[in-house]
């Protein structure tokens, strides 16, 4: 078995700590992610997928238990660690719209590496055009993110996600806003990527046909996982 | 991209470009009211400055009279009761004692540049029916002319002074109906009198003074008053003009003589410019306050509006530092680009008006004072004025949660 790049351990996630409308939304999650995998997460809407995966990408913080991303826990880091290792460990693809519009397709996949490196540079420049060939973007590449369609846009959008290589990359409803045929596209794409790179990817979807070719589906009910809760074999 | 910008740079300048309007509007505003700062404080540094060589080429720097004459009742005889009203003395025109002495001591000192005697007092001035009483002025022209530069404001004939000439103001001359080479009939209080030749005449730019300053040779004066050998003033110039009172206490304080400078001839013009630096002081902080709340306004704006793109930089490892610094960046800018448009309109509004208003006699009513500084303090604190304005809303930037932002 290979070993794990996330590993969850008794997650609990409440809103509204200490106000008369707190609420519980993840209880008690055991949860292990295996470096290389392909992972599906489903579960109803509510059931707390994003903030689920809000906690893994360390956009969040869990109320109690504990986390730790390549073997490494983050309950003691600071801000600035935190910071630090998601914008070198992980990427993020988002439902739709989240390319910043004041820049070119180009200028938002250099995005993550110039936040890294401080200024931007002909590698990264170059990294970034390489990446946009991967997606089948190269005409597009000046565009502002505006002018795209929701395919293209999401295509940019894993492009950026993979653009510091990150260990693990994490797609909320990536394909949730497109056509048949752009979703499979974009999903066909990051397939590809974590085939070609063994990038770790564990994408939200409703599309239980595209889950099922994932390596190992994952179940979210009430803030409860009800399946594959660990890697199979 | 630009390679070399650091990375808070780019955004900070991509951020305000992409709000165009917004971004139009602040920087127009602020463009108004540096523009307004500039040109008041040019206009004003320029009128203070034309004040000042109006009075330091038209009277010296220091005057130096014989002190007030006061009456000392004898006191402490015996069985009188002494009256505490002493009436001031009528101030007869003396000569300074022992000038001489005095003059050669004033050039003995480091601070003095140049030392000039002078005798004035009044006369009658007649042409044919018509008099005028005149103050005349007897004066070494070698030394006189290198503290009041009467040659500057001469507009007919020459500063000729032989024993038989005499430079009167354009109003006397007008009023007598003389021109230059004609003669004028001067008689003194003394009961002497001597026909002169005008030679020059000159404009002050103020009407009392062209109508009574008259300038003749010393010993003209001198005959003329019954003071032969007589010094009535002693003219000083000195390195530093702004010394001058400071200077002019340490005269008095070791000479037996009444020593006034000009800046104490002149208190009420320098009441009059510090009460305007005071006004011209508030002007500016006001002027800074709302554009500090302009900058503020638009920027918690851009906040809003951008806080998805915020949450976005977060999740890509972007700190709240970089963030805060791209706010305060974006403020900095709107302050300094607006300082920069500002100045140049504040500059030609100056030159525009300098051109178009002209004093009464037709000469410039402030000299064109453009200095690079004023620029420069300017541009620095616009820059620092929107850095600050900045602060509210680049740290509620800074502290967006990330969830939030992109869950929008
Ligand atoms: N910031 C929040 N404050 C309060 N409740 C929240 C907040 N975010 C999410 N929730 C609640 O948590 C539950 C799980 O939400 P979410 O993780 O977005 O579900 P999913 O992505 O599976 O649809 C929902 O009931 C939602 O209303
Ligand atoms: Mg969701």
């Amino acid at each position: 078995m290979a070993e794990a790049i996330v590993r969850l351990e008794q997650v609990c996630k409440a809103y509204n700590v200490g106000e008369p409308n707190e609420t519980e939304v993840l209880h008690a999650i055991d949860l292990e992610l295996e470096a290389g995998g392909f992972l599906a997460l489903v579960g109803p809407s509510g059931s707390g997928k994003s903030t689920l995966l809000n906690i893994i990408g360390l956009l969040d913080r869990p109320t109690s238990g504990s986390l730790s991303i390549a073997g490494e826990p983050t309950s003691r880091l600071d801000d600035a660690e935190i910071t630090h290792l998601r914008g070198h460990e992980i990427g993020f693809v988002f439902q739709s719209h989240m390319l910043i519009s004041a820049f070119t397709a180009c200028e938002n996949v250099m995005m993550p590496m110039v936040v890294a490196n401080g200024r931007a540079s002909a590698a990264i420049e170059q990294r970034a055009l390489d990446l946009l060939d991967r997606v089948g973007l190269t005409p597009v590449a000046n565009n502002r993110a505006l002018n795209m369609s929701g395919g293209q846009q999401q295509r940019v959008a894993i492009a950026r996600a993979l653009a510091m290589r990150p260990r693990l990359i994490l797609a909320d409803e990536p394909t949730g806003n497109l056509d048949t045929q752009s979703a499979e596209g974009v999903f066909q794409l990051m397939r590809d990527e974590n085939l070609a790179s063994g990038t770790t990817f564990l994408i939200v979807t409703h599309n239980m046909a595209l889950a099922t070719r994932c390596d190992r589906i994952i179940e979210v009910v009430d803030g409860r996982i009800t399946q594959g809760q660990r890697p199979q074999g | 991209m630009i390679r070399w910008m650091p990375f808070v740079w780019t955004g900070a300048l991509r951020f305000l470009a992409d709000g165009r309007l917004q971004t139009g509007f602040i920087v127009g505003g602020i463009t108004i009211g540096v523009a307004v700062i500039v040109f008041m404080s040019a206009m004003l540094a320029g009128l203070e400055a034309n004040f000042i060589r109006r009075v330091l080429t038209s009277q010296p720097q220091i005057q130096l009279l014989p002190p007030d004459q006061v009456a000392r009742p004898l006191r402490g005889a015996s069985r009188e009761i002494e009256d505490a009203l002493v009436q001031r003395p009528s101030q007869r025109v003396l000569s300074i004692d022992q000038w001489q002495m005095i003059a050669r001591r004033m050039e003995a000192l480091p601070e003095v540049t140049v030392v000039a005697i002078s005798m004035s007092g009044a006369a009658l001035a007649v042409r044919g029916s018509a008099s005028r009483s005149v103050s005349v002025l007897g004066i070494e022209p070698e030394t006189y002319l290198r503290i009041v530069r009467l040659p500057d404001y001469l507009v007919a004939g020459r500063i000729r002074l032989t024993s038989d000439d005499i430079v009167v103001g354009t109003e006397l001359a007008a009023d007598l109906g003389a021109v230059v080479g004609d003669k004028l009939l001067l008689n003194g209080a003394s009961g002497s009198s001597r026909v002169l030749t005008i030679s020059g005449i000159v404009d002050f730019g103020n009407k009392g003074a062209n109508l009574r300053n008259t300038y003749v040779a010393l010993r003209t004066a001198q005959s003329l008053l019954g003071m032969i050998g007589g010094v009535t003033e002693i003219g000083l110039s000195v390195g530093d003009i702004y010394a001058a009172e400071t200077i002019a206490r340490q005269i008095q304080a070791s000479n037996a003589v009444q020593a006034d400078s000009w800046i104490k001839t002149n208190a009420q013009f320098f009441t009059a410019v510090q009460a305007q630096k005071n006004t011209n002081l508030l002007i500016r902080l006001f002027v800074g306050l709302s554009v500090a709340f302009g900058i503020a306004a638009v920027l918690v704006v851009s906040v809003i509006q951008r806080s998805k793109d915020i949450g976005i930089l977060r999740a890509m490892g972007t700190t709240r530092t970089q963030i805060l610094k791209l706010f305060l960046l974006q403020g900095g800018l709107l302050g300094f680009a607006g300082s920069l448009t500002g100045s140049t309109f504040g500059a030609l509004a100056l030159v525009y008006w300098h051109q178009t208003t002209r004093q009464a006699d037709g000469s410039e009513l402030f000299p064109l004072i453009i200095e690079p500084q004023l620029f420069v303090t300017t541009a620095l604190l616009a820059t620092l004025t929107g850095v600050v304005a900045a602060m509210a809303p680049a740290l509620r930037a800074s502290r967006l949660d990330p969830v939030e932002a992109i869950r929008g």
